[in-house]
């Protein structure tokens, strides 16, 4: 009953595409996620908006969750992907602590587990479609990396996904510097948010900060950026060049 | 342990409750040469004897690194042993691999113990003939266990198994309290003692032991021939020293009373 059966050219090398069910473009979306590592632990922000496209469909959309006692997973891309990885995580972290001795998974196994996931599922040609970020401390060792959806993997002092790299890191690296305080460092994130909501058409203006150190992960309510617009330069933009914008 | 009508398969019990081809396997593992483990706060030291066939032949590898973090000293069937052993360096293999960061030793136990509990309750398969101690480092520090061919699992300060293993516990058990604070050396010297212990007699040179040491910042190593010699050397001078009476084992703790040592015949199992 396959009418509109999904043609191969003869020379393909996917396969029997029969059961196809690979992920081929994202659906619903979330944009940049922003984390560095300060004083105490990692401070990473990100908005609660749902792209559908170019509608910003959703706008309460929790993009970074607790994993276990020691990580936090910030995610940008296909939400539904950011959920199935969720699962994937709890089953993991629920089998670490079944095994109820002193030992527990760190944010960099956690980290390094998922690039393994992320890797295997790009090369079956089936991606997650996401840019993960993983943070964490444990024992007194800040850890803060990012993988993306082919497994690129690395760790550094802040880093971030999508637009968050072209507009973000580089207020990062100025600005960034050991033992940042709690209160410098949501400074900087914020800086670097507002950057993001003037000029990334998917970001919306409420976000959340969440932070983790060794007592645990804490998340702010979303709130918003104070932003401004009277930039005399924005008023009568197109003046001298009628029919533009 | 006589034969009866209960032991000819594995998941046959007797009457009163024994499943008898899990105790022959642990008798198996009685038979074999002796591997002795103790362990302080940071560090594992594993000792086994290796007596060669014959003068011709080499002798069976007994001690085994599973990771720069995990070694094992096996008493029993040493093929039983290898292939464990292949078991395990694959697990912690795997584990890195995934994880980028090292298998804990008590997981690793586990698994193991787990495996070998397969294996006596298969009317197909036979119990495992090799008792396994597992020296590691994990999160929690230095740990030492035994993994039994029932499936069961010991954690211990210190430990001995093997044929004239009797020998070497009591020696343990003299002394044990004292491991946990033991200085690196201190503790391989013990081993080295504890291996004597088992050897009824037998002068103790450094070809027929293996010693193999597992700590803080120290990786998994087998020592070599000269080191292990020059400690037995060591503790040897100190012995002729102290004890008069030509009794090499008063050694390196003076404060023991050295002359209750020798005279207790060690005990066979």
């Amino acid at each position: 009953m396959n009418f509109m059966a999904s043609k191969q050219p003869e020379n393909s090398l996917l396969g029997p595409e029969s059961d196809s069910q690979r992920t081929l473009y994202p659906y619903v979306t979330g944009t940049s996620v922003v984390a560095l590592k300060y004083k105490d632990g990692i401070l990473m922000a990100a908005d609660m908006g749902g792209s559908y496209g170019s509608t910003l469909r959703y706008k309460n959309v929790e993009r970074m969750k607790a994993i276990g006692k020691h990580s936090l997973l910030g995610a940008s891309g296909e939400i539904s992907d950011f959920q199935e990885i969720l699962r994937y995580l709890d089953e993991l972290i629920l089998y670490d602590n079944m095994w109820d001795d002193g030992n527990s998974l760190g944010p960099k196994e956690v980290h390094n587990y998922l690039t393994r996931v992320m890797y295997n599922r790009r090369n079956k040609f089936n991606p997650l479609w996401n840019s993960l970020v993983l943070g964490g401390i444990k024992n007194g060792q800040k850890y803060l990396g990012t993988v993306s959806m082919i497994g690129v993997n690395f760790e550094d002092n802040h880093v971030a996904t999508g637009f968050g790299n072209h507009l973000a890191r580089p207020i990062l690296r100025q600005e960034w510097h050991e033992n940042l305080s709690f209160e410098d460092g949501v400074r900087l994130l914020e800086k670097c948010m507002r950057v993001l909501l003037y000029r990334d058409r998917s970001a919306i203006n409420k976000l959340q900060i969440a932070k983790i150190t060794e007592e645990g992960m804490t998340i702010s309510q979303p709130y918003s950026l104070k932003t401004y617009w009277e930039f005399s330069a924005f008023e009568n933009p197109t003046q001298g060049a009628v029919g533009s914008w | 342990m006589f034969r009866n009508q209960y032991d000819t398969d594995v998941t046959t019990w007797s009457p009163a409750g024994r499943l008898f081809q899990v105790e022959y396997a642990m008798e198996a593992v009685k038979q074999g040469s002796a591997a002795i483990g103790l362990r302080s706060k940071t560090h594992i030291v594993l000792g086994c004897v290796n007596k060669a066939n014959s003068e011709l032949s080499s002798h069976q590898k007994k001690i085994f690194k599973v990771d720069d973090h995990i070694g094992v000293a096996i008493a029993g069937l040493t093929a039983d042993g290898r292939v464990l052993s292949r078991y395990m360096r694959n697990e912690c293999i795997n584990y890195s691999f995934t994880y980028e960061s090292p298998l804990p030793v008590g997981r690793l136990v586990v698994q193991l113990a787990d495996k070998a509990q397969v294996c006596t309750q298969r009317s197909w398969k036979r119990p495992y003939g090799v008792g396994l101690l597992v020296a590691g480092l994990d999160e929690s520090g230095a740990h030492l266990y035994y993994n039994c061919p029932s499936g069961n699992y010991f954690e211990y300060q210190a430990f001995a198994i093997g044929s004239r293993s009797q020998a070497a516990k009591t020696y343990l058990e003299r002394r044990f309290e004292n491991f946990a604070d033991s200085s690196r050396d201190d503790l391989v010297k013990d081993a080295l003692m504890a291996i004597r212990e088992t050897l009824q007699g037998e002068t103790l040179k450094s070809s027929i032991c293996t010693v193999a040491v597992v700590g803080v910042g120290e990786p998994f190593h087998i020592l070599d021939l000269e080191t292990v010699q020059q400690m037995i050397d060591a503790f040897e001078i100190v012995g002729e020293q102290e004890g008069p009476a030509a009794e090499p084992d008063a050694a390196a703790a003076a404060d023991q009373g050295g002359s209750t040592e020798e005279g207790v015949a060690p005990m066979d199992i």
